[in-house]
């Protein structure tokens, strides 16, 4: 037998061939470059007038600590609202019923139509159209009394969301195969029942991301509903700023306070996209921290 | 011997628009027997089938299984179509098996299997999951409830859907060709269950491109064309002496 050669002027068997990775020196420079310019930014701050000291002091300061707080319970409430209607609309679209599609839709084209801030000033001041509320014979209450501005903001920001989680709900169940339903009405379930143990919980796959990123932009859009009143962390900041004239600083301490939530609805939404992520692969599931923590000292103690 | 019929069908029409795609189809199926279903794709073999189940309306004709009219209410000279509910309670007696399985990805074989009887039937889930592994044991599927339906071949999947179809205890399955999307080492394991199945008494219709399969276990043998039932009858006469052009045809094309 003959034995295999390379091509060239000089053959060389297989065997004596070595394999070079290839190598990636793009990264180097790219890293690089991040460093430098990381590096100035770190200088030019150190340099201006920012004195850190108060920035330490004003982080713990309880009025912004409820700031914060004001601003993620206002995103807990809005999305909250926010997702129950989504899902309601977008299987509301998705109806044959004409009348009830048409009205999802005008919905969506109302709310997704006019800035979220038009319609937090119209929640607010709602009063002018409908002086009172209540339910005939069995309750009734002034509306500026109701319609507080923590609650203003809840209903205008749901709302807003609502539209446009519905397009993302309404997304999801249709990247659901129609095979799924119909497997689903032959072992005698209704529509609904299929839509909610069968559809939708596939849906979550696909919804689960863009609505992790909607949250995190609730997050911040609540800095808005100071402009009706509502306390939140940014509007906190501003009233001490007015009166001390640390903007920077006060500016600073606000952003490693979203920083910081953000981070942990970032952690909730890994474990959340893993919870729905069972059976959709034929490998295994993306570890845990925890997991990847015991496998490594795991395999260490083996070794 | 005793026949009493479980399915008649009676002068069934379909059109998708101005597509008619079953032009009157008439026929009976007794109770414990086994019919194919063959023809060339687009012949209206599928359609007929999900008629039979109400998956798809009809545009004109009736379809019994039982002593109830499938999907309508007869009021007079008028058929109603039934409310989404009373559609599905009709179903819980209807098994069907796709071409593509259509299992639950995002369930375990035994969640797949207990998910209709424990929500529709109200069946006890304890009681449920018993019948369930009887059934895995049924199809030679023993031991994999815990499995996702991506962890199984196609032929363990469309075992697991078969088996999924016979928890809610129906009186007539419904098979949309069950073997065509799997790879052709895989067909024998899930006719083999198929044939089990006829040999137990269970009432199956099947839309189906194994002849010897049809040629096997069927009673009868209806062989479609065009929307219609062109020829009818046990399979050595259909498929051994074929008399209409369209079935010698298409058998010639088979074999």
């Amino acid at each position: 037998m003959k034995t295999q050669t390379a091509p060239g002027p000089t053959g060389t068997a297989s065997a004596d061939l070595k394999i070079v990775p290839r190598r990636h020196l793009g990264r180097w420079i790219g890293a690089a470059a991040v460093v430098l310019l990381l590096v100035w930014l770190a200088v030019s701050f150190s340099r201006a007038k920012i004195h850190w000291p108060t920035v330490q002091e004003y982080l713990t300061v309880p009025v912004l600590i409820q700031g914060i707080g004001v601003a993620l319970l206002l995103t807990a409430v809005a999305m909250a609202i926010g997702l129950v209607l989504g899902v309601v609309t977008a299987v509301m679209r998705l109806s044959k019923n004409p009348v009830v599609s048409g009205v999802a839709w005008l919905y969506i084209w109302v709310f997704r139509g006019t800035p979220v801030y038009l319609q937090l000033l119209m929640w607010f001041n709602l009063a002018l159209i409908f002086p009172v509320i209540g339910i005939p014979g069995l309750y009734s209450g002034r509306m500026i009394d109701i319609l507080t501005p923590f609650v203003a903001a809840s209903i205008g920001l749901g709302l807003n969301q609502g539209a446009y989680t519905s397009e993302v709900v309404r997304g999801g169940i249709l990247s659901v195969d129609e095979g799924q339903t119909e497997a689903a009405q032959a072992v005698g379930m209704t529509r609904l029942q299929a839509m909610r143990r069968i559809v939708l919980p596939q849906a979550m796959r696909v919804i689960i991301p863009p609505v992790g990123n909607e949250v995190i932009g609730m997050l911040k859009t609540t800095s808005l509903a100071s402009a009706i009143g509502v306390s939140e962390i940014l509007s906190e900041a501003q009233h001490i700023y007015y009166v001390n004239n640390r903007i920077m600083e006060l500016l600073i301490v606000c952003a490693v306070w979203y920083l910081g939530a953000v981070s942990i609805l970032s952690i909730g939404q890994f474990y959340l996209e893993r919870h729905f992520a069972k059976g959709s692969s034929s490998r295994q599931l993306p570890m845990t921290p925890m997991q990847r923590l015991t496998s490594i000292f795991g395999t260490k103690r083996k070794a | 011997m005793t026949t009493n019929v479980l399915v008649r069908a009676e002068n069934v029409h379909k059109s998708f628009g101005l597509n008619e795609v079953l032009k009157g189809i008439n026929l009976e199926v007794n109770s414990g027997e086994v019919v194919c279903l063959l023809g060339a794709s687009g012949s209206g073999k599928s359609t007929f089938l999900r008629c039979i189940n109400h998956l798809e309306t009809l545009s004109n004709g009736r379809i019994w299984v039982g002593d109830k009219v499938v999907g309508y209410r007869q009021d007079g000279n008028r058929l109603f179509e039934l409310s989404d509910k009373e559609a599905a309670r009709q179903r819980r007696s209807i098994g069907m098996v796709f071409q593509r399985f259509n299992l639950f990805p995002h369930m375990t074989v035994l969640e797949n299997i207990i998910e209709g009887p424990v929500l529709v039937n109200k069946v006890k889930p304890t009681e449920a999951k018993r019948h369930a592994s009887e059934l895995l044991a049924r199809v030679g599927l023993e031991g994999r409830e815990q499995s996702y339906p991506r962890q199984l071949s196609g032929g363990q999947q469309q075992r697991v859907a078969i088996a999924r179809a016979l928890a809610m205890k129906p009186e007539l399955i419904l098979f949309d060709e069950p073997t065509s999307a799997l790879d052709p080492e895989l067909v024998g394991e899930v006719l083999d269950v198929m044939k089990d199945l006829a040999k137990s008494g269970l009432t199956m219709i099947v839309v189906t491109h194994e002849i010897g399969f049809a040629k096997e276990v069927a009673d009868r043998v209806a062989f479609m064309h065009g929307g219609e039932i062109v020829e009818l009858g046990p399979p050595l006469e259909v498929l051994g002496n074929p008399q209409h052009e369209r079935t010698k045809a298409f058998l010639s094309r088979v074999f």
